[in-house]
């Protein structure tokens, strides 16, 4: 599905979370980002897998774009419109682009080959219909996550196998 | 206040047989509790089970230390069973690839019986 971001006039329905930039309160965001979901419909393994890409690009923000500086806060903006829940997690640094996505090679990394760490945008990738990481002009950068109800949709109405 | 729970570890032996029992997070800051435990298991250990199933919160750093555990075990011709993850970490572990190095098992019975 081609990325499309919220605008104004699809009224979107915003809950704002600031956190700390300290390793943990991205439990705070995951919580949240459960309820909302929940609210508007989605399954629970649908929640689970957004509350791990929330979780992700919290900690990205947390230790990469703010540098663990606790001065400096993570903004996590949810929104509401129609069938989809984007979320969004601003930070102050230099943010992530799409093309540092790497598919983890569980091979290289078993042998020392490959950094241990570093799956976070894979799994956020992987998680949710839309993830796409942007570097404002003005200052800072954000990571911007949506998944659509429709996805649930077309599960439910498929036809269940007559065997 | 610290807001990373802590992750507690437990440790059963059997012979060759070491269960390592997590509870908690397992987070980047469960180094002690997940490599500290398994490099403190006594060399005769060849068969290692993880239990997951009272871990609340895993993310992709505390998924890297299980990695570094699993190459460590790999190393030493252990081999490594892992039970209690619930659905949704079960597809994580298998989208990073964990698999290959692990298997996951519903129950702990599974996999004491998947060691053969």
């Amino acid at each position: 599905m081609m990325s499309k971001a919220l605008t104004d006039r699809e009224q979107a329905v915003t809950t704002e979370l600031r956190l700390p930039s300290r390793l943990g309160y991205e439990k705070v965001a995951m919580s949240t980002a459960a309820s909302v979901a929940g609210l508007m419909g989605f399954t629970d393994d649908r929640i689970e897998d957004l509350k791990t890409a929330v979780a992700e690009a919290c900690i990205n923000a947390i230790e990469h774009g703010n540098r663990l500086d606790a001065s400096q806060t993570v903004l996590v903006v949810l929104s509401i419109a129609e069938n989809t829940l984007e979320v969004k997690v601003v930070d102050r640094g230099r943010g992530a682009v799409k093309s540092s996505v790497r598919v983890p090679d569980i091979d290289r990394k078993m042998h020392g080959e490959e950094d241990l760490r570093g799956m976070g945008m894979f799994l956020i990738q992987s998680l949710v219909d839309e993830a796409e990481w942007v570097n404002d002009k003005r200052g800072g950068s954000y990571a911007r996550l949506a998944i659509h109800l429709d996805r649930e949709k077309e599960v439910s109405d498929e036809p269940s196998d007559p065997d | 206040m610290n807001p990373q729970t802590q992750t507690r570890a437990k440790v059963e032996h059997n012979g060759p047989l070491a269960i390592l029992r997590f509870e908690g997070d397992v987070t980047s800051a469960s180094k002690d509790a997940v490599l500290g435990t398994y490099q403190k298991l006594p060399p005769e250990t060849k068969e290692i089970l993880l239990d997951f199933s009272k871990v609340q919160y895993l993310n992709s750093s505390g998924i890297a230390l299980v990695i570094q555990l699993l190459m460590e075990a790999n190393k030493s011709g252990q081999k490594v069973q892992t039970f209690g993850l619930t659905p949704h970490f079960q597809k994580v572990f298998t989208l990073l690839g964990l698999t290959k190095y692990t298997s996951l098992h519903p129950t702990e019975s599974a996999a004491k019986a998947a060691f053969g």
